[in-house]
């Protein structure tokens, strides 16, 4: 510790937890972790999905009380006993899943949790956010209603919200899983110019390299536990690669070079075959708040990986949506195998065997209350052999649903557990496991390895080319360009709800797609 | 953690740890349910003591007559028939997330057609058709009748609150300008439909005066149970309920289903009026409005929209009624004495789970 010396002036943590504990029913969250979080330091902290990171932060948050142990802040154990008290405290967070109330504007959401009898002060808001978002660059919509904006703009709001609190600790669950590469790089340098203010920042996140080009001392949770920490003194003697691969190491126990690097896909052109899914035109009108879509047209055949890149909140909700039938669109045309389908409903979409996974896990993509077993089969109710004469069949529920919980790894204490008390990561799995069984011809992936952690985000981008692979077409959003690259036969870039460009994936698609995402000709 | 090496097999062997832990839950939510209930009957009987009434001799009565008497446990039984109906149609809306709050208007025309049919099919057919067909027909009325909300809140996203709330204004309206224009018997002198006779009305339990509606009543409340729990149609319902963005992301139609959510909520009002006027009233009178309805929706709340908890506070509210009329007779009570009882126990109820869940929060700090 002699070695840290850039905010010598106060030495203590400005939190402490003490062997936390927290059980769930069946399940250890936590298991007696010690943490330290001190002014002037970015904390990392990392595990697989369902490690226990979010919960460790509910109830730095004030969400969720630990079972034993002890949280200590300045010095002084100190119960922390609602969100409230947090805030109090100095403590603010931005949540894996976002917490804003979606029929109130931006504005409206920033300043609640004021003192009831004072009136909103709006306009000094105003001047502040105007501060905040000129040194983060990034824009907010003020008088949007939050329902309006893309998860990743809602992921921006909540970042604000917690920087126009002054909070002394920021906490930051999962924040850069909607931002561009831009944006990831643009928050890292923000979260350094916050430090060296003093201010403290626990930075949760599931790639490396972001842990180790934005953080000063680097937590590893694995299976609740406290498996290793690298302090500030070691962090820096070290370069980027081989934190990397100390972390490798601590999560997974086993040595790998750059795990994220993927060959390029092998070609699989086929370029006789007659396109599986042709767009042509398909334009939704926009809303005040939202794009709406001008004229897009693509085809994929099958066997093929289409692309979309660009900043999140340019239109690939709704493209997805119009795609998926959830949105209506203004005129253009949609063919399935050959087939118009863009008069059919949602459901018989589906039955043709078109699949969308939705980006909004919470809010559209399950019922937060029902088990998870009942979660799978969302979109088949009714269906056969789950349901039969429309009574619905415990066993053959339950059984496919186990097998589904094995083969996709989703960690769950039981099938009946409600699905929302899953780790971020496992509802996904829960959500890919449910769009990639049987009956698909096209499938829609809207950042389909958002939340999950490293092991699972390469066992979900196989599985998504070996769905390519038996002769699907795949959309595949993304703001993650490298997952773009990893994958795709072809990328399209999307601005402001129009295809400004598609590219071959070729040696050169990095700088062509990233030519056309600031708007520059590839 | 332990299961993460194998998370299925975490599956089958937490299901006995969680066996005993849902038993301490049932027995928590039963505390948390009793529990209340006493401290609101202490705090209703400090309000008699108030208005100097002995609230002893008025719990007294109401248990003598609602309960343990013969023949006040038959009136509790009977009435029991056309609530327990309207707790089957509002458990069918409340869990699709509906708040069909017009269960009087719908209950009342359903009541005045019944009543105005019955005596006429009586008599063109055999008695247990007749009786089928007004069933159908007071069920049929009260769908049409909900038919306004239902497509405002489908179509056009507009609140049912409001919409079933007004509707129910206007259908005990036109109930009574329908028996006292339409449907009046000429032979009588207050204004009424004609009685059906007591030999064709629903057949009586055995030897008591119970209505064999009550057997209706159960058979439908146990069913709309059953469909909600184990059927794809009652899962669909529930997802719409418990989050309407997914019912659409999943294809499911939202709005047919709102319409057929409503249709069955007030169908079944509707034969709850019908089965009070074939089972047991005969006739309605003008100005009959003994609005069932509202009372019905504390015990769902309260049974938390299971259909057997239903049951037993369907029952509680009929002891409450049956035996609160009576008392209030007798003490000089006014007789909605009874509501303002039930409303105790639902704000008791309300300051419990808020505790409950406080507490529960600062145990662990
Ligand atoms: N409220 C809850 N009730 C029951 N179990 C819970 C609850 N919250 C979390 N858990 C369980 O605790 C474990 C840790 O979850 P947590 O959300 O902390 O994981 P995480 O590290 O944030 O994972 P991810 O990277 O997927 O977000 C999981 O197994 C989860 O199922
Ligand atoms: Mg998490």
């Amino acid at each position: 510790m002699s070695g840290f010396s850039s905010s010598s002036v106060d030495r203590r943590d400005i939190v402490a937890l003490e062997g936390v504990t927290k059980r769930f029913p069946g399940i250890v969250a936590n298991d007696s972790v010690d943490l330290s979080i001190r002014p002037g330091e970015v904390h990392v902290l990392l595990g697989e999905n369902g490690a226990g990171k979010s919960t460790l932060i509910g109830m730095l948050s004030g969400l969720q009380q630990p079972d034993e142990g002890r949280i200590l802040v300045d010095g002084k154990p100190t119960p922390i006993t609602s969100p409230r008290h947090a805030l109090a405290l100095g403590i603010g967070t931005v949540f894996q899943h976002m917490m804003l109330v979606p029929t109130l504007t931006v504005a409206e959401n920033l300043l609640l949790g004021g003192p009831w009898w004072r009136r909103p002060r709006t306009g000094e808001l105003a001047a502040r956010v105007a501060e905040i978002t000129s040194t983060l660059g990034i824009t907010v919509k003020l008088h949007a209603k939050v329902s309006e904006l893309s998860l990743g703009e809602q992921q921006q709001v909540e970042i604000l919200r917690a920087m126009v609190r002054n909070s002394r600790l920021l906490i930051l669950d999962e924040s850069t899983s909607m931002l561009t590469p831009k944006g990831i790089d643009e928050l890292g340098a923000l979260m350094r110019r916050l430090v060296e203010q003093g201010l403290a920042i626990v930075f949760i996140t599931h790639k490396l390299k972001e842990a180790a080009a934005f953080g000063d001392r680097i937590s590893v949770l694995k299976l609740g536990r406290k498996v290793g920490e690298i302090p500030p003194e070691r962090f820096r003697a070290l370069g980027e690669q081989e934190i990397v691969s100390e972390i490798v190491e601590l999560m997974f126990g086993k040595q790998k070079d750059d795990p994220e690097a993927v060959e390029r896909p092998v070609r699989t052109a086929r370029a006789g075959t007659a396109p599986l899914l042709q767009v042509a035109d398909l334009t939704v009108a926009a809303t005040d708040n939202a794009p709406g879509l001008s004229s897009i047209s693509f085809d994929i055949r099958p066997g093929e990986i289409l692309g979309i890149a660009g900043i999140d909140g340019n239109g690939q909700k709704q493209l997805a949506e119009a795609l998926a039938g959830q949105r209506t669109a203004t005129s253009g045309s949609v063919r399935l195998d050959g087939a118009a389908i863009e008069t059919l409903s949602v459901g018989e979409r589906r039955r043709r065997g078109l699949r969308y996974l939705t980006d909004d896990r919470l809010g559209e993509g399950t019922v937060g209350t029902f088990p998870v077993s009942i979660n799978f089969f969302l979109k088949q109710v009714g269906a056969a052999p789950f349901w039969r004469n429309g009574v619905e069949q415990r066993a053959e529920i339950d059984k496919r649903a186990a097998q589904l919980v094995r083969e996709y790894d989703v960690r769950t204490p039981s099938l009946k557990t409600p699905v929302a008390r899953l780790s971020g990561g496992n509802i996904q799995k829960v959500l890919l496991a449910r769009e990639l069984a049987e009956g698909a011809k096209v499938v829609i992936f809207n950042k389909p390895t958002y939340g999950l952690d490293l092991a699972n985000t390469l066992a979900s981008r196989q599985r998504i080319r070996d769905t390519a692979a038996r002769g699907l077409a795949v959309l595949l959003i993304s703001t993650d360009l490298e997952e773009l690259l990893g994958m795709c036969d072809r990328i399209a870039v999307i601005a402001n709800g129009a295809l400004v460009g598609t590219v071959e994936n070729a040696d050169d698609a990095r700088t062509k797609v990233g030519r056309l995402m600031i708007g520059l000709a590839a | 953690m332990s299961i993460d090496t194998a998370p299925t097999v975490g599956a089958t062997a937490l299901d006995a740890t969680s066996g005993a832990t849902t038993r301490r839950d049932i027995l928590h939510r039963l505390l948390m349910t009793l529990g209340p209930i006493l401290i609101a009957l202490v705090i209703a009987g400090c309000i008699l003591l108030a208005v100097g009434v002995d609230p002893l001799a008025y719990y007294g009565f109401v248990l003598e007559k609602g309960l343990f008497s013969p023949l006040g446990i038959q009136q509790t039984l009977t009435r029991m028939a056309p609530l327990l109906f309207l707790a089957a149609g509002l458990i069918v809306a409340f869990r699709a997330g509906m708040w069909n709050l017009g269960g009087d208007g719908q209950f009342l025309l359903g009541a005045v057609t019944a009543a105005a049919s019955a005596p006429v099919f009586v008599q063109i057919m055999p008695a247990w058709l007749a009786l089928v067909c007004s069933f159908l027909i007071a069920m049929v009325v009260a769908m049409i009748w909900s038919l306004v909300p239902a497509l405002l809140r489908a179509y056009q996203g507009v609140n049912e609150i409001i919409t079933t709330l007004m509707m129910t204004f206007l259908g005990t309206s036109l109930a009574n300008v329908l028996v006292k224009l339409a449907f009046r018997d000429p032979n009588t002198t207050v204004p009424q439909t004609r009685t059906l006779p007591v030999e064709d009305r629903l057949p009586r339990l055995f030897e008591t005066t119970i209505t064999s509606g009550l057997l209706l009543g159960l058979a439908a409340i146990v069913i709309v149970h059953l469909v909600m729990t184990r059927t794809a149609f009652g899962l669909k319902l529930r997802i719409v309920g418990a989050n309407p963005r997914a019912a659409i992301h999943s294809g499911l139609g939202v709005p047919g289903l709102t319409v057929a959510v409503f249709a069955i909520s007030a169908g079944l009002a509707g034969l709850a009026g019908a089965v009070d006027i074939i089972g047991v009233q005969g006739n309605v009178r003008a100005d009959w409005n003994p609005a069932y309805g509202l009372a019905v929706i504390p015990a769902v709340f309260l049974a938390r929209m299971n259909g057997f908890a239903a049951i037993g506070f369907v029952f509680l509210l009929s002891v409450l009624s049956i035996g609160g009329e009576s008392a209030a007779r007798r003490l000089g009570v006014p007789n909605h004495f009874t509501l303002v009882l039930v409303s105790i126990v639902l704000i008791v109820l309300a300051l419990a789970e808020y505790f409950d869940h406080r507490y529960n929060q600062s145990r662990r700090a």
